[in-house]
């Protein structure tokens, strides 16, 4: 296996309703995460390998991805890919395209234009589409029967969940980029109505348009282009069966076979960040990873539940982690991203700044 | 007993806010008023009509300039069309083609009228026809079609632009 | 070329924006195995295959989940079943077809270990709990679609007509 480093990172802000298309998004991602390799005298002409993750059902526009291709500068041609997924999984693509030895760098992007269209139906369409999508399940409806299943089941409660939500609000207080933030109480969230019963507007993501990048080198090149690269010494990801009611939806099986393919057990996390658009969701992230609160910083920036831009919010759970080992703030730490109604699909990746 | 089910129906469907971005704003803007609007890139200087969000694909970076071009120019590339599709509008046979409009770098479709199908060929001037001013609206839509330059004068010569043909 | 512009409005930044519907009038094959539970549901019969490991799908698995084997035996099961999990659409959305109020269920059919993701129609959330026992509302019309049933109803709580006066037509 190659080492594989994260050696730059950009991210745009979260926002509601912004009017730039897929393309007028990306641009200052690209040109930003680009310049941060200026000082190494890296060019666009360097980079091995181009991969995207966006939606074209949330962006509302077939192909929407090629027009991204625009942003890159793609002429003469270039190398590049672009999966109808979460930029993290774009990320998967890449890290395996340089372990082929076939290129030695790559730079990741991915998109979240969430709110030209109710997301939450949109994301209906995920499901199987000859007996589940034509009821239109939403995205919030099935995490709640979800939630509901883990609060009869006991493996989480009402006030723990409220508990996240407020420890990643608070968290997003020190991440301009967040779009929810604020330091309230357990009782002051609880008190709030239901809109999904069982959940209430804290427990659920917001939905926002972002994007974000992130430039991968391998061995030596990333030690030429990054003075701390994070490394990438685990990554992995698993699916559970698209059935819902084939799942056991109060514990996330595949989170925990993609833990132990990547090394989670190896060691102590200083920090995680963990892509969970729903806050039950968040706790049976930490029993699945092994996770302790008490040990490890668990969402730092305020996590998807204060910036969601959908089919970004996963790789900017993986740039969160390597902008700390970047300046030294984390030696090791866990990055998580979800695909999927109820946490079908996860990725996890382990990160280490030696 | 029912016929086995082979086949199931199922649309699926959902209303957006598409907006154009700011990239398109002088063009569409443009079309509104009877202008062609392009963007012209800072870095290559190449002319942009449409816009393209307002992206130079060559470079990645922002047009900064929004031009006006000529409704004038030259088609490029040109396909008549026969075949009835559900849905048209125009009566067949039509020519669709790629015009090079006087100052921009790249070609924009649209249909060719006011002559013979027969007599369309590549290095043709063209010029725009509008719609009547009450229905121009933010779309290429507001430019009825394109039909032969009637003065050869106005036009420079009957050929492709040495610049079309090197830009492949 | 000629095709009406829908009306647009314009953002502060100058961007132009208007609203329009992207669909697709998809028409799926169903395969053998959907063929015969979705055929089932026409006549009011629902059947599911029975996977490796001896757990009934419904609907019907075409291979197990977990092995990847084929399931080619089947088995019918009841139209009644219990609750597993549930949550509240209060606000349905066109897609939905109804304006009324409704749950989001996981109804595990009696003879069935795995569960039916449906709707359980009741008025409020109040009317609906874990384990409560439900049987399917039949659509008055049935095409061959999921939406034969129209979703379920409290067993304890009889309705005047268990058949529904919703159709199974899929047309948004």
């Amino acid at each position: 296996m190659r080492d594989i480093a994260i050696v730059a990172t950009a991210q745009a802000p979260s926002r509601t309703a912004t009017t730039l298309t897929t393309p007028e998004l990306l641009v200052p991602v690209i040109t930003d995460v680009m310049a941060r390799l200026a000082p190494a005298g890296v060019e666009r002409s360097d980079i091995g390998f181009w991969c995207h993750g966006s939606c074209d059902y949330l962006t509302g526009q077939p192909f929407s991805f090629v027009a991204a291709v625009d942003v890159l500068g793609a002429w003469p041609p270039i190398i590049e890919s672009h999966v109808e997924a979460d930029g993290a999984f774009a990320l998967y693509e890449a890290w395996v395209k340089i372990q082929t030895g076939e290129v030695d760098s790559a730079v990741v992007f991915s998109n979240g234009k969430s709110t030209s269209a109710p997301a939450d139906l949109v994301m209906a369409l995920q499901h199987d589409p000859y007996v589940e999508a034509p009821l239109w399940p939403t995205m919030t409806a099935t995490a709640a029967m979800q939630a509901r299943a883990c609060l009869d089941a006991g493996v989480v409660t009402g006030a723990a969940m409220a508990d996240v939500a407020v420890r990643n609000r608070r968290n997003a207080m020190n991440n301009p980029l967040a779009l929810l933030r604020g330091d309230h109480t357990r009782d002051e969230l609880l008190s709030s109505p239901m809109i999904h019963d069982p959940l209430r507007s804290h427990d659920c993501a917001p939905i926002t348009d972002g994007a974000n990048a992130v430039v991968l080198a391998a061995g030596d090149l990333a030690a030429s282009w990054c003075e701390r690269p994070a490394w990438i010494r685990g990554i992995d990801h698993r699916i559970d069966t698209q059935r819902m009611g084939a799942r056991d939806l109060t514990v996330s099986s595949s989170t925990m076979i993609a833990a132990e393919r990547a090394g989670v057990g190896h060691g102590r996390f200083d920090i995680a960040e963990l892509h969970a658009p729903f806050t039950h969701q968040e706790l049976l992230l930490e029993t699945a990873l092994g996770l302790d609160p008490e040990v490890t910083s668990i969402n730092p920036s305020g996590g998807a539940l204060c910036a969601n831009p959908q089919m970004a919010a996963g790789l900017a759970r993986i740039i969160e982690v390597a902008d700390r080992i970047h300046d030294a703030r984390s030696d090791r730490g866990l990055a998580h991203a979800t695909s999927g109604p109820c946490l079908q699909q996860n990725l996890v990746a382990v990160l280490e700044g030696a | 007993m029912t016929d086995d089910v082979l086949r199931i129906r199922q649309p699926i469907g959902v209303t957006y806010t598409w907006s154009a971005g700011p990239g398109s704003a002088a063009y569409l803007r443009g079309l509104t008023e009877g202008k062609l609007i392009a963007g012209r890139c800072p870095t290559c200087n190449q002319v942009y009509f449409p816009p393209r969000n307002g992206i130079c694909p060559r470079d990645g970076v922002l047009l900064t300039d929004d031009v006006e071009i000529g409704q004038a120019g030259t088609i490029t590339t040109f396909c008549i069309v026969n075949v009835p599709f559900l849905g048209q509008s125009i009566e067949i046979p039509y020519v669709a083609a790629s015009i090079l409009l006087d100052g921009a770098d790249l070609a924009v479709q649209h249909l060719i009228q006011g002559c013979p199908v027969d007599e369309v060929h590549i290095g043709m001037r063209v010029h725009a026809v509008w719609k009547p001013e009450s229905e121009w609206q933010a779309t290429l839509a507001s430019i009825a079609h394109f039909e032969p330059e009637t003065d050869p004068g106005t036009g420079g010569s009957d050929r492709i632009d040495a610049k079309a043909t090197n830009r492949a | 070329m000629t095709a009406e512009a829908p009306p647009t409005t314009i953002a502060e930044d100058g961007s132009f924006t208007a609203p329009f519907e992207l669909s697709y009038p998809y028409s799926r094959t169903v395969g053998p195995t959907l063929s015969r539970f979705l055929t089932g549901l026409q006549d009011k019969r629902i059947e599911g295959t029975v996977g490796d490991d001896g757990r009934v799908f419904v609907p019907p698995a075409e291979f197990d989940p977990n092995t990847g084997v084929a399931c080619t035996q089947w088995r019918t099961v009841e139209a009644t079943g219990t609750v597993q999990t549930w949550s509240w659409q209060a606000e349905p959305a066109e897609q939905h077809r109804t304006e009324t109020p409704f749950a989001w269920a996981l109804v595990l059919l009696d003879g069935a270990d795995v569960a039916l993701l449906h709707k359980v129609l009741v008025t409020s959330p109040a009317h609906i709990a874990t384990g409560m026992r439900v049987e399917v509302v039949w659509a008055a019309e049935r095409h061959g679609s999921i939406l034969d049933i129209a979703g379920f109803s409290p067993i304890d709580h009889p309705r005047a007509d268990t058949t529904a006066s919703t159709t199974a037509d899929t047309s948004l």
